[in-house]
């Protein structure tokens, strides 16, 4: 049996971890084993599943790879940082290893969707479009049954709405 | 200004009351918040975290809710049993404890806000509560983090919401927890079913002084876990809930142990009475074990004419910062379990001696 994750040694340490009713088997080599931490078992499983084993080629192209480990480029956080403290090292890290990240947070939260308070100014956005989206399934519905006036309003609503909101309302081409 | 005089008295805290303390010591809601653009504080240089620091410090101290006269310091003009004592009263955690320049502490009159800059968020913002009072804590650290982010922008993705240091903390940022005195669950051997049930919840069961700690003194904390993917709301309804069973199994326990085994009740607490009269040397963990005891006596009214705020305030001053204030030297370990001893002595003087005879479960 081949390591897991050089693909080149023989695999002689074989993990398996139940998390959530879910069986996870790894095997690795001695010295890929001891690298990954393995004799830590709560650094392992929080830093693989992370940044190792389930998504390592699109982590690569979103992060500046040093050799074989992902760097964010905003703050120079490593994997094996993470691996030591379990902790991420900026706002941008979030993004930087984004893809592993999903699979852990899915064990470890309800959901992996916000769904508590948000920025001012974002709920301000938010609240705008649900309103725009609101004004035109309107307008489509009083388009569809011909009711022009009701139509002409909504869509006057939406351009106040619009404008009100610093978007920029497209003109009408001028005439030629 | 100096933090002990601005701190309101042991004797003071522990007069406060609130709905459920007979069991539940206290609520408490945190929220984490990160500057954006700038690193974590674990991770960034010491010029990122006074950068966060100068950024936060200004704008946290002049928010209403502090009003008036708050406390606000760096981490390095605190002495070290200066922050021992913020962590015996629960305003800041044992980790912040160990920060230097580039974090502080902002407190205000009567504590009911504390704020830490640069612990492992950039923010960590709570609100505290006398008994179960999750809601009211909540709306009220809700209402001092829109102040702010009045004038600070906070780091906030719209799938992950507020980003965190630790992937555990992401989303809303929410710790919602209380603090429980559940002498009754753990005589009667329940407690272990307890925790497990409420961690089959999602919930976290921990010891006196947050994660990793022991339960001393019979005191659990317990606090939801998951932070994302659930709105605040939902999350403290739902820590709510679960308290108010946790109450009920207590008292349930209580009555039960009292029917079944009286002479054990009485005994553990007559014994606990003793030694807290007549010791001579005592470990701040027997003492806490002990008062948990006693408090329990208070509560089944063996102790007439005692309050739950004289035993609370034991528990407090028995604590080694706080013992170690008034001394002219620093203490050791030895020497402090004798000073702590002559103190129980001399303050156990006030209370009678158990009376089983006016046993009572519900004596409130």
């Amino acid at each position: 049996m081949q390591c897991q994750v050089c693909k080149k040694a023989q695999a002689k340490v074989h993990y398996t971890q139940i998390h959530e009713n879910q069986v996870k088997k790894v095997d690795l080599c001695e010295a890929c084993a001891k690298e990954k931490g393995i004799n830590d078992p709560a650094a392992f499983a929080l830093a693989d599943l992370v940044l190792g084993l389930g998504a390592p080629q699109k982590l690569e192209e979103s992060a500046t790879a040093v050799g074989t480990e992902l760097v964010c480029r905003n703050c120079g956080f490593t994997q094996a940082d993470f691996k030591k403290t379990g902790r991420l090292g900026c706002s941008e890290c979030y993004l930087t290893f984004a893809e592993g990240l999903e699979a852990l947070l899915k064990g470890m939260h309800k959901g992996v969707q916000h769904k508590g308070k948000v920025p001012p100014e974002i709920q301000k956005i938010l609240d705008i479009d649900a309103r725009l989206g609101r004004l035109d399934v309107e307008l489509k519905a009083a388009v569809a049954r011909e009711d022009f006036e009701t139509a002409a309003r909504l869509r006057d609503e939406i351009k106040q709405t619009k404008l009100a909101s610093g978007e920029t309302v497209p003109q009408s081409a001028p005439a030629k | 200004m100096n933090i002990i005089s601005f701190l309101a008295p042991a004797s003071e805290v522990c007069r406060r009351t609130g709905p459920n303390d007979r069991i539940v010591l206290s609520s408490r809601v945190r929220l984490a918040r990160n500057l954006k653009g700038i690193p974590f504080p674990g991770h960034g240089k010491r010029q990122d975290r006074v950068k966060s620091f100068e950024l936060l410090m200004p704008p946290v101290s002049r928010l209403e809710a502090m009003a008036p006269d708050p406390f606000a310091e760096s981490m390095d003009k605190l002495a070290a049993n200066e922050k021992q004592i913020l962590v015996e009263r629960h305003l800041i955690s044992r980790e912040h404890s160990a920060k230097s320049t580039g974090s502080g502490v902002v407190l205000n009159r009567d504590q009911a806000f504390c704020v830490m800059v640069n612990e492992e968020d950039h923010l960590r913002m709570q609100a505290l509560r006398v008994g179960l009072q999750l809601k009211q804590a909540w709306l009220a650290i809700d209402s001092i983090d829109t102040a702010l982010q009045e004038q600070v922008e906070f780091s906030f993705h719209e799938q992950y919401g507020f980003l965190t240091a630790c992937p555990t903390n992401l989303g809303t940022g929410i710790r919602v927890s209380a603090m429980l005195h559940l002498p009754g669950l753990v005589l009667s051997e329940q407690i272990n079913q307890i925790i497990q049930a409420v961690s089959k919840l999602g919930l976290a069961v921990r010891g006196l002084y947050g994660e990793g700690t022991e339960a001393l003194g019979n005191i659990f904390q317990v606090s939801n876990q998951q932070t994302l993917g659930e709105g605040e709301s939902e999350i403290v309804e739902r820590l709510n809930k679960v308290v108010l069973q946790v109450i009920e199994h207590e008292e349930n326990a209580r009555i039960t142990q009292l029917e079944k085994k009286p002479k054990v009740v009485f005994n553990q607490i007559g014994r606990a009475y003793g030694i807290l009269a007549h010791a001579h040397t005592i470990s701040s963990k027997e003492a806490m074990n002990l008062l948990s005891l006693l408090r329990l006596g208070v509560d089944l009214n063996l102790f007439a004419g005692t309050s739950k705020a004289l035993v609370d305030e034991l528990f407090l001053v028995s604590q080694p910062a706080h013992l170690q204030l008034g001394q002219p030297e620093k203490l050791d370990a030895e020497h402090r379990d004798m000073v702590r001893a002559e103190m129980l002595r001399e303050r156990m003087r006030q209370i009678p001696a158990p009376d089983p005879s006016n046993v009572s479960v519900r004596p409130d």
